[in-house]
């Protein structure tokens, strides 16, 4: 310890000490510079990056989805714009529970609304508001702002949603919107078509399925969901750490979806939904020269509003467990034996192909033996002797038992198959179902056990009368009505008539053309006409139609629902639900068809009676301009 | 020194300060203002509030420059003594802001861990004056003790970034004094193989239920985001990603004065006050990085300087510890803004805005100023 003690050798150690201080010193300021270094040379384009990204937000502009509305402009599915409760999560340094639960305090949010949204919200700092509950009422909105300070990052927005006018009217044929899903954004994100942009990227198209927020869950805004979008809009933006915008760098302006204007005519929809009253049923008209739909009704209905901002589980359930089955569009997917109503067809199949002229005549005793088995007629006695007229308008089953047995199941299937019975229309709604035109083929295929899918003779003969394994939609028996009225020539049958771009005002035929024609001889056709004009004029449905200035060719049919095994049928003895099908088609005017129409009456019992009178009420308004007494007065919603 | 000695008296008398020392102080002031005035633009913090700071801190280093050595060495024991008094005082009574416990009211509220910055080094270098020529090894141990008591109370506040900063002023004058080489050395290696190992698994030492002896959990959390920043994103490691985001988009030459996005945006934390640096190297660039760095190592290299040529022990240690000092305020908050440090509040020297700090960086350089002046005083 010498060195501490003799003060020259204690300075010169400590002029030392001070050049390894200075070295320190410099070491330490060198790693300073080497970090700088790194960080803003070798790292700068990745820091210079995250800058960029830190500064600027993009925020989602959602496109104004096309309006709907029926042919003559009434609008039916319409954007209301309502106030709703978003959390900007950037700018928030609480938790987002403490905060949700805060505004449970003034604002009502169910439980599963919260759990959305702390999942939606949940590691994300988003500078775009995650909705919380929508539709807030006025009086919520009030509440809202007087205790707004409270809740820094949160907003009440107004934003635009889906509205449907008229509520339960129409609504299988409209559809609905609802909130898009997880999955939906993964087939929104391969469906963006972003080839008009200047640039495109990955993160850009999220940013477009962020914009947007509902779609088309069921009927034309789901089939059209691609037309009713448009395209989500960009706002670029410079903002704050704590996600409040300073200014605008660019935008990109939204597109609005286009709009549509339905072949539909709601007036004749919404009569039609009304002679139905508290009857189930589906109902289809159809202009033949163009394949427009004017009506497709389904009964019961539902109001598509309540899906659009997620329906709640108690009215799900509800309208999920109603025997009634409101949810169920009929006229696309409910199939029924089209019963008598198939006779004009078969008809026109025995003179197409020649196995029966117009006035060749049967005896009919009442009843028609085949194989030991024995085929009644409704009219215990029979009609005597009946030729093809008076088998349409007196609706002789013995008829056309022999004309099945004649003909052979595929022979008749090859002829109704043009007429799209057992085949897809093509509608423009999705979900449509085949039904069943039997053939000794589509019986193979149907059973797998060979032994059970042999065409068994006895099956042709019930097929004559619209019964055994025939079931068709309404639809189908709506179109297939269209073609006889239209001679042949197939229009696709479309609820949509018009895309309109609602900037150029551009307007597309859905239906430019005709699919096919069916070549059919005119005189032959003419004895089908006729022949339906005498079921309304003195057969079956002569009563319905008494006193009429106009000519209708028609056909009433009946659908068995349950088989009675020889017992007599007595409507008012069995339960509602397996009463018959009342079932009617007809076009009108006859000369000159302007519509078509079929419809049923769900175990409404003799078709004359239940399902004749809509359609003279619908002919009467749609043919004279004359409302159905009984119905309320049209007005347009607003 | 001979052939104007009337020219130099008046001016040792009139200004007497080290021009040198004086010139890039006002070097450091001038970075200081110009990014202060980026930094506080839109906020409520006033360029008026740091002229007065500024101002205030000049008239302290100026009246401290006039101030004896030897009056200093007096005190040492007096301001020592009074810092611990007072941070016993806390300890028992201080007020507790933001979940720590540093602040004592005595008419106006002071902060007493601040004195010690000053008074450690004075009184470790006062010890070592009074033991001048006669010093034995274990006089080093009594060293510590004075050391190690206020370093504790502080750290126990807790305030890390002033329990450091008090530290290291007294281990400065520890190790200028001649601490044996055999002391030093096992702690420099322990130290860089701490690091190492911190680095190689900090993985591991940083699971959640990890806890480590002495330290406390949000200070383990600040080296743990240090170690990783992303582990922490949106939280404590926050600070650090902007600020390193802020400094690596600068570039070669920054985005220039007034046009930090990181800074105007708000992204910056304390963006006038402990992390200026961000805000400066962003809009300055590497270029203003090495400027600044030059200031520093020139402003010390001349304080080490001033303390070599200081005529007693006292103020040999005292001026080097002193500059030290400045060199471990300014090496820590780089360090920290720049993500090679664990984050504390330790400001950039006559940079970061602050009453406080200030007041005591000008008494630091009017003792430089004072131990320059009156060794020419004594010599002549």
């Amino acid at each position: 310890m010498a060195n501490f003690k003799d003060p020259q050798t204690s300075l010169d150690d400590f002029h030392q000490r001070i050049r390894i201080a200075l070295i320190f010193v410099s070491v330490c300021m060198a790693l300073l510079f080497a970090r700088f270094f790194w960080l803003q040379v070798i790292k700068h384009h990745k820091y210079s990056t995250a800058s960029e990204s830190n500064r600027i937000a993009i925020i989602t502009t959602p496109a104004l989805r096309g309006l709907i509305t029926d042919r003559n402009g009434v609008v039916l599915a319409g954007n209301i714009s309502a106030f709703s409760l978003e959390i900007t999560t950037a700018g928030i340094d609480r938790p987002l529970e403490e905060i949700v639960d805060e505004l449970q305090k003034i604002v009502y949010i169910s439980d599963k609304d919260k759990q959305q949204f702390l999942k939606t919200a949940k590691n994300s700092k988003s500078t775009e508001g995650i909705p919380i509950r929508n539709f807030l009422t006025d009086q919520e909105v009030a509440r809202f702002l007087a205790q707004r300070f409270r809740f820094p990052g949160v907003e009440a927005k107004g934003r635009y949603f889906r509205n449907y006018l008229y509520g339960e009217l129409g609504s299988h044929l409209l559809g609905y919107v609802g909130k898009v899903s997880q999955k939906d954004r993964e087939q929104l994100a391969s469906e963006i078509d972003d080839s008009q942009d200047e640039f495109s990227s990955d993160e850009l198209r999220a940013m477009r399925v962020k914009g947007i927020q509902h779609m088309g869950k069921i009927g034309i805004e789901q089939s059209y969901e691609k037309q009713l979008r448009g395209v989500t809009g960009f706002n670029e933006v410079e903002i704050t750490a704590g996600g409040r915008v300073v200014r605008s760098l660019s935008s990109t302006a939204s597109i609005p979806g286009n709009n549509l204007t339905l072949a539909v005519d709601i007036k004749l929809q919404y009569i039609i939904e009304q002679l139905y009253g508290n009857r189930r049923g589906a109902a289809v008209v159809i202009e033949p020269a163009t394949g427009d739909i004017l009506a497709f009704v389904s009964k019961p209905t539902f109001d598509p509003n309540a899906f659009v901002d997620g329906i709640d589980s108690d009215l799900w359930k509800k309208l999920n467990d109603s025997p009634e089955k409101p949810l169920f569009n009929r006229p696309l997917r409910g199939v029924y034996p089209p019963g008598s109503t198939y006779k004009p067809f078969m008809a026109l199949a025995a003179l197409e192909t020649g196995k029966r002229t117009a006035t060749q005549t049967i005896a009919d005793p009442g009843f028609f033996k085949f194989g030991g088995n024995t085929f009644r007629d409704d009219a215990k006695n029979g009609h005597g002797m009946v030729d093809m007229k008076l088998s349409i308008a007196a609706s002789c089953d013995t008829y056309y038992y022999m004309l099945a047995r004649d003909m052979g199941v595929n022979a008749i299937h090859d002829f109704m198959k043009p007429f799209g019975f057992g085949q897809l229309s093509g509608i423009d709604i999705a979900g449509e179902v085949r039904g069943i035109l039997p053939s000794t083929e589509w019986k193979k295929n149907y059973f797998k056990d060979p032994a059970k899918g042999k065409w068994i003779e006895g099956e042709t003969i019930s097929i004559g009368i619209g019964q055994g394994y025939n079931s068709f939609s309404i639809l189908q028996l709506a179109q297939a009505t269209s073609i006889l009225a239209n001679r042949g020539v197939v229009m696709k049958p479309h609820l949509v008539k018009l895309i309109e771009d609602p900037l150029t005002h551009e307007k597309t035929l859905t239906v430019p053309s005709e699919s096919y024609k069916i070549p059919l001889k005119n005189e032959n056709l003419d004895v089908i006409t006729n022949a339906m004009i005498e079921v309304n004029r003195s057969g079956t449905a002569s009563q319905v139609f008494n006193g009429t200035p106009y000519q209708v060719a028609g056909k009433t049919g009946t659908a068995q629902v349950f088989s009675l095994k020889s017992q007599t049928y007595n409507a008012s003895a069995i339960s509602e639900f397996k009463r018959d099908h009342a079932l009617y088609i007809a076009f009108a005017p006859a000369d000159k068809p302007k519509y078509a129409i079929a419809l049923v009456v769900e175990n409404g019992g003799f078709g004359a009676s239940a399902a004749a009178p809509i359609v003279r009420q619908a002919l009467d308004y749609l043919i004279l301009g004359q409302w159905p007494s009984g119905v309320p007065q049209w007005k347009n919603a607003q | 020194m001979e052939k104007r000695p009337i020219k130099h008296y008046f001016s040792l008398i009139w200004f007497g300060l080290d021009p040198t020392l004086a010139l890039l102080l006002l070097g450091l002031v001038f970075v200081g203002n110009i990014t202060f005035l980026s930094a506080s633009s839109g906020t409520v913090v006033s360029w008026l509030d740091q002229a007065r700071n500024l101002l205030m801190a000049f008239a302290i280093l100026w009246i401290t420059s006039r101030i004896p050595p030897k009056w200093l060495e007096k005190a040492a024991v007096w301001l020592y003594g009074a810092g611990v008094v007072l941070l016993i005082a806390v300890a028992m009574f201080g007020l507790i802001k933001k979940g720590a416990r540093r602040w004592l009211n005595i008419g106006i509220v002071i902060q007493p861990s601040e004195i010690m910055k000053i008074a450690m080094p004075m009184m470790l270098a006062w010890y070592f004056q009074r033991r001048e020529g006669m010093l034995k090894v274990w006089d080093f141990g009594i060293a510590l003790i004075f050391l190690l008591l206020p370093t504790l109370l502080i750290a126990r506040q807790p305030d890390l970034g002033t329990a450091i900063l008090v530290f290291a002023a007294g281990l400065y004058v520890i190790i200028m004094a001649g601490l044996p080489w055999r002391f030093i050395l096992p702690f420099i290696v322990i130290g860089v193989i701490a690091i190492i190992l911190i680095i190689i698994f900090g993985d591991t030492i940083c699971a959640k239920d990890v806890t480590w002896p002495l330290i406390k959990s949000y200070q383990k959390h600040r080296v743990c985001t240090l170690l990783d920043p992303s582990s922490d994103p949106l939280g404590k490691g926050f600070h650090t990603i902007q600020s390193m985001i802020a400094i690596g988009s600068g570039g070669l030459f920054g985005k220039g004065w007034l046009k930090g996005t990181q800074t105007h945006l708000e992204f910056i934390p304390e963006k006038h006050t402990d992390f200026i640096f961000a805000v400066y190297s962003e809009e300055f660039g590497l270029i203003g990085n090495i400027v600044l760095l030059v200031l520093f190592v020139l402003f010390i290299k001349r304080g080490l300087q001033i303390a070599a040529e200081a005529p007693t022990l006292f103020t040999r240690l005292l001026g080097a510890a002193i500059t030290l000092i400045f060199f471990t305020y300014a090496f820590v908050n780089m360090g920290m803004v720049s993500g090679l440090l664990p984050v504390v509040g330790v400001p950039l020297p006559f940079i970061s805005y602050g009453g406080t700090a200030l007041v005591t960086l000008g008494l630091g350089a009017g003792i430089l100023m004072s131990i320059h002046r009156h060794k020419r005083l004594v010599q002549s």
